[in-house]
């Protein structure tokens, strides 16, 4: 039998095992490309469509920061992706929520070129790419070079702190799940503040609604930022231009005025 | 139950596959080798062979195990340097440093291995005029106070971020493409699919993407300090073709004409065979090659967040700056 042979008859297998179940879900969507294991075949290049990254609220649309931009650096308006429209933070968080909001056009850590977390990083308006290996899934952003592996069933522990997160995947039927934690306090959510605690838990779903839309659910939780667990929901969408190759974004070097121009020769004191 | 039904069938295709293949290197579903897992390339030979040895290209066990001691002998000493001075200017002491301490288990005298002397060709006339004329204005304008020592000892410029060298900036570490042993953070993760090939190197969390579909490289005036890269298989080695770099990558003095080809090979299980040809005619005299060995490695990989937690920057900078303020203050005395 050809390899691909075992990869039908793995997949094949899958779908009359996961129908044979009880109880389970949703049945396995025959229409669906898969993976040699008979997984839903995630790999390539997707973005989401929307205005998240500007913020995850519904939103009217604001002047930018930069006049001398014009229409370019307006903020455009947004539905919303908040499941009930509402990030419940606790009281104690609603003002640091406000100062974020009021220093946005410099702390926000986009503009230093900084890891985004997750999961801002799956909506900002740049693609970012799949690659589905069997017992780990990288996902690489075009953003800052950032990068998050997902290692599947492990019990491994997360060795330390990061921006992006330690996450940990496993399969429900045909949805990938991804459990993440270890983050550190340094990311927000969107370009209005929208802020978490160290403590932040975040897990994701990810459910092929066709071989080129994802359905993508992101669950978060923070004891110390917000009173309940809240929840955005988007759809992610495939790159399925014949040449969608995930390009290198390095924007290191376009930060580096914002974060080190007080120190250039001809510079404050030492003018 | 689902997952045990899986394993089932994965492990009846795999040995299905292994068996025709007659070797035990781990084949993906498409039937070649697969790379994936975490792989260290950390080692102490040296990248050029030293000009002593010739055309000696393998050492013997006990010569081997000679150079290794003599290293460490040497690595051991740095412990002995004591003083703030010393501390400072070699920035980083012995607890960072992580080479390894083996060279590659083939012995071999150096990393480069064509031409037979294990040392890159010269470059050429123009070449080597472009650098000359570069390092010649960096050394004038430190001159003038206000400039930092860089890792090669030299005091470099620095007016500004972009003065400093690209690992100073977290920008650019040159163990990437090519992929070669460096000071720390040696480990690599590779995750295969039919046609798409990531790497993700520890080192400042730099990436690979190695399309693997038959596509061409990018037009020409696009161009990225990893480069473009296409995949292929000849074979059971994957051949890996680079261009479009930035000219600032500077591999070893290759320009933005860099054309890098380099070649993946799972000799056995725990083993990649990594060998790569720097073909760049317009900075070299001749192509030249080197090679690699990838060993197994346990992992994890750490998130090096270089650029979020770049102190050091403004630290070099302040540093130009209080020194410029302080000449001009003895200039007035």
């Amino acid at each position: 039998m050809t390899n691909r042979g075992y990869a039908r008859m793995s997949a094949l297998s899958v779908v009359l095992v996961c129908s044979a179940l009880a109880g389970w879900a949703q049945p396995a969507d025959p229409a669906l490309k898969r993976t040699a294991d008979g997984n839903p075949d995630l790999n390539g290049v997707w973005q989401a469509m929307n205005m998240a990254n500007w913020d995850l609220l519904a939103h009217g649309s604001a002047a930018g920061a930069v006049s001398s931009l014009g229409a370019i650096g307006a903020v455009p308006p947004g539905e919303g992706v908040v499941e009930g429209g509402v990030i419940p933070y606790l009281p104690a968080a609603v003002a640091k929520k406000k100062e974020n909001f009021a220093r946005r056009w410099t702390d926000d850590p986009e503009i230093k070129c900084y890891m985004p977390g997750v999961p801002r990083a799956n909506y900002m308006p740049y693609p970012f790419q799949i690659v589905q290996g069997a017992n780990t899934v990288l996902f690489t952003y075009s953003y800052a070079g950032a990068v998050r592996t997902v290692r599947m069933n492990t019990k491994e522990k997360p060795p330390v702190d990061s921006w992006m997160g330690w996450s940990v995947g496993h399969w429900e039927g045909d949805t990938l799940v991804v459990d993440v934690t270890s983050f550190n306090d340094q990311t927000w959510f969107d370009r209005v503040g929208d802020f978490h605690s160290d403590k932040l838990h975040v897990v994701e779903r990810y459910t092929p609604r066709s071989n080129d839309v994802i359905d993508y659910e992101a669950t978060m939780q923070d004891p110390e930022v917000f009173s309940r667990p809240w929840k955005i929901i988007m759809p992610l969408y495939r790159h399925v231009e014949k040449n969608a190759h995930l390009l290198e974004f390095q924007c290191i070097e376009y930060s580096e005025d914002v974060l080190y121009g007080h120190l250039r020769h001809g510079k404050g004191e030492t003018k | 139950m689902i997952a045990r039904w899986k394993s089932v069938l994965i492990v009846l295709a795999a040995t299905a596959v292994s068996a025709a293949a007659q070797n035990k290197v781990p084949r993906g579903a498409d039937g070649h080798p697969d790379l994936s897992g975490i792989w260290t390339n950390a080692s102490i030979t040296p990248f050029e062979r030293p000009r002593e040895l010739g055309s000696k290209e393998i050492y013997s066990e006990q010569e081997a195990a000679a150079y290794e001691r003599g290293h460490q002998r040497d690595v051991d000493k740095r412990d002995d340097i004591k003083g703030t001075n010393a501390d400072v200017t070699l920035a980083y002491n012995n607890a960072w440093w992580d080479p390894g301490t083996k060279l590659f288990k083939t012995r071999r005298t150096s990393v480069v291995i064509d031409p037979v002397d294990g040392r890159i060709p010269p470059l050429t006339e123009e070449r080597r005029r472009q650098l000359q004329v570069i390092a010649d204005a960096r050394r004038k304008r430190c001159e003038q106070p206000g400039c930092g020592l860089e890792n090669n000892g030299q005091l470099g410029p620095a007016d500004g971020p972009e003065d400093r060298p690209l690992m100073e900036r977290c920008l650019w570490f040159n163990n990437v493409a090519p992929m070669i042993s460096t000071a720390y953070n040696n480990n690599y993760e590779i995750v295969q699919t039919p046609d798409f090939i990531g790497i993700d190197v520890e080192m400042v969390h730099q990436m690979r993407r190695i399309t693997v579909d038959g596509s061409p490289h990018i037009a020409g005036n696009a161009r990225f300090w990893a480069g473009d890269s296409r995949g292929r298989w000849e074979g059971d080695t994957l051949v890996i073709d680079t261009t479009n770099f930035r000219a600032e990558t500077a591999f070893r003095g290759a320009d933005e004409n860099l054309h890098l080809i380099e070649r993946l090979t799972r000799i056995d299980p725990g083993t990649i065979r990594y060998q790569f040809t720097v073909d760049d005619p317009t900075a070299f005299t001749k192509p030249w090659t080197g090679e690699v060995i990838f060993v197994k490695s346990e992992g994890p990989l750490y998130e090096y967040a270089c650029h979020e937690g770049n102190e050091g920057m403004s630290g070099i900078l302040a540093g130009a700056r209080a020194e410029e303020k302080r000449a001009m203050a003895r200039s007035r005395e």
